[in-house]
């Protein structure tokens, strides 16, 4: 399996506080890395540096080999590379639909097509798929400010992946999602890695479900590297129970 | 201004239309003369709610561009040239000044981005007031004329109404179709959540320019029809309050709206005649008013018809929902 992501020695300081402190690793085409730590050890730092967000300090960031450090975080997402965020991130004035469509435009054409083109009966029925997949069927013309905040933390995923992208990088997807709702979250998390061959990076706090769902996991502890392995070989790592799992 | 039946909605609006064209043909020159500048002073408003009220960025310029506009047409309506040549002209112009003034925008926001807008619309009240080998500085340009369309001399009032309505009409069929493209919801988007935006792909920073340049390019087109309408143009109209002025249609209309725009610059256009008969106290009258209706609905008078549209579909929603859950317990 060839890397998509390779990133090394990402460093990023805020003032005289190192939150990413030299962090390398690869990402393998169609695994699902899992990324956990302590609050505060870098991990949406890190994601930030990778994605544009942020500038690292030092270090680089390569996409299929190619060097993607200092690309914007649209530029990127032009790329194939999409994310979430930790808070929820949908545009409540905008229904399920309309923010599907918004999240899936800047892939179809250009600036001049968008425009003066009428693009929309594409991404319609692309919206229209991702909303059956995420079974939010009966949502689809509600504001998604008025959904509930597992249904919105579905819909922000699902614009994640309406461009069709490559990688992509969940920031505690499972955060205040209730259980059953987690269960189908991870079904179409798992569903969309098989399907589409999409690679992913889980920041998550809930163990069991980075367990399960993540074929390697990354600990990180105060902006480096812990270890890295499959889950049950991390979850055995004394360095880890110490730093984060506790005893 | 969903929520009304479609046939009610085209209904109104052919009854506006018709309006506009015929009631009119009785007014004297001076009830023309305010209706043109209320279509003239709509497109400017239109442009800055592209800017302010869709893609979120707040500008204090809009009524320089208006003046570059009236200088651009002025200037070569006056030399011999056709107003059509000087209109492209002032989009042109105006365009391209709005995209450098977006600039400033992909790095400060919010009262910050006011402020360099700001300075860039006294700047350009100093080059309309001191380059007088250009402008004719505070004298001014006199003798402008009034095109001819299709043959049709546009001299007398109701003509030139006609050409200033038509304008209207062409500006606002491009706005609707730029604010329900692609565009329009890239634009939302910078407004509502930029970081959002990037990382679905939208550049920002190229969204950001094009509002400012289109919304630019729109004060553009109104500061060409203003020149011949007054005939006579000198820096005093194109100073900050324009700007201002048109800053409160947009949020009195009501910022984001599509309609806002034509309601706000009614309301500044017109009320001040409606209000004549108070004399001295007609602009306290007017603070008062709009002081009270921002505290009453800060998204201004479409605002308060959203809120209730939005109320009743809620309501209708929840009935139906009632309706839709007493069948299933029925049917268990």
């Amino acid at each position: 399996m060839s890397a998509v992501l390779e990133v090394s020695d990402i460093k990023k300081s805020f003032g005289g506080i190192h939150a990413v402190n030299g962090v390398s690793f690869d990402v393998r085409e169609g695994e699902i890395l899992g990324l956990i730590g302590p609050n505060g050890c870098g991990k949406s730092t890190l994601f930030n540096c990778i994605l544009g967000q942020l500038t690292p300090s030092g270090g680089e960031v390569k996409l299929d080999g190619k060097l993607v450090t200092g690309l914007r975080p649209s530029e990127l997402n032009k790329l194939g590379v999409s994310r979430t965020f930790q808070l929820l991130q949908v545009f409540p004035k905008l229904s399920v639909r309309e923010n599907l469509i918004l999240a899936g435009q800047e892939h179809q054409g250009n600036m001049a097509s968008r425009l003066v083109g009428r693009s929309d009966a594409g991404l319609t029925d692309a919206a229209n798929q991702m909303i059956g997949f995420f079974k939010l069927d009966h949502l689809a013309d509600e504001p998604a400010g008025g959904l509930s905040y597992g249904q919105q933390k579905l819909l922000d995923a699902a614009m994640a992946f309406m461009g069709g992208p490559r990688l992509v990088l969940l920031d505690e997807p499972a955060g205040g999602v209730n259980p059953s709702m987690l269960a189908d979250l991870k079904d179409r998390l798992v569903a969309i890695n098989r399907e589409k061959n999409a690679t992913f990076v889980v920041i998550e706090h809930n163990m069991e479900f980075v367990m399960s769902l993540c074929s390697r996991v990354m600990v990180m502890a105060e902006g480096r590297v812990l270890a890295m392995g499959r889950p049950d070989e991390v979850r055995k790592n004394p360095a880890v129970i110490e730093a984060y799992l506790g005893h | 201004m969903s929520g009304f039946a479609k046939p009610l909605k085209i209904a109104l609006g052919l009854i506006v239309i018709v309006g506009l064209i015929v009631i009119p043909m009785n007014f004297n020159r001076y009830g023309l003369f305010i209706l043109s500048q209320w279509a003239v002073m709509s497109i400017a408003a239109m442009g800055l709610n592209l800017t302010l009220g869709y893609a979120g960025q707040v500008s204090l310029a809009q009524g320089a561009f208006v003046g570059i506009g009236a200088y651009a047409a002025a200037i070569m309506t006056t030399h011999g040239w056709p107003l059509p040549a000087a209109i492209l002209v002032a989009i042109a112009l105006s365009f391209a000044v709005g995209w450098v003034l977006g600039y400033p925008a992909l790095r400060v926001q919010h009262h910050y981005l006011a402020f360099v807008t700001l300075a860039f619309s006294t700047l350009a009240f100093l080059v309309f007031r001191n380059e007088s080998w250009l402008t004719g500085g505070i004298y001014g340009i006199s003798n402008i004329p009034r095109p001819h369309v299709f043959g049709f001399a546009t001299n007398k009032p109701l003509p030139f109404y006609y050409v200033c309505l038509g304008s209207l009409a062409i500006v606002s069929l491009a706005v609707w179709w730029l604010i329900r493209s692609p565009w329009g919801r890239a634009f939302m988007a910078l407004r509502e959540n930029p970081l959002r935006a990037q990382s679905l792909g939208i550049d920002t920073r190229r969204y950001t320019l094009m509002a400012f340049a289109i919304g630019s390019a729109l004060g553009g087109v109104a500061g060409a029809l203003y020149a011949p309408l007054t005939q006579y143009i000198d820096p005093v109209p194109f100073n900050l309050s324009l700007s201002l002025d048109l800053l409160m249609m947009v949020i009195v209309g009501g910022a984001g709206f599509y309609f806002g725009p034509f309601l706000g610059a009614m309301i500044a256009v017109l009320l001040p005649e409606w209000l004549r008969f108070t004399e001295g106290y007609y602009l306290m009258l007017y603070a008062i008013a709009v002081m009270l209706l921002l505290i009453w609905s800060p998204t201004g008078i479409l605002g308060i018809l959203d809120r209730y549209l939005a109320e009743r579909r809620t309501k209708a929603a929840s009935a139906l929902r009632a309706v839709a859950k007493s069948r299933l317990e029925t049917a268990q």
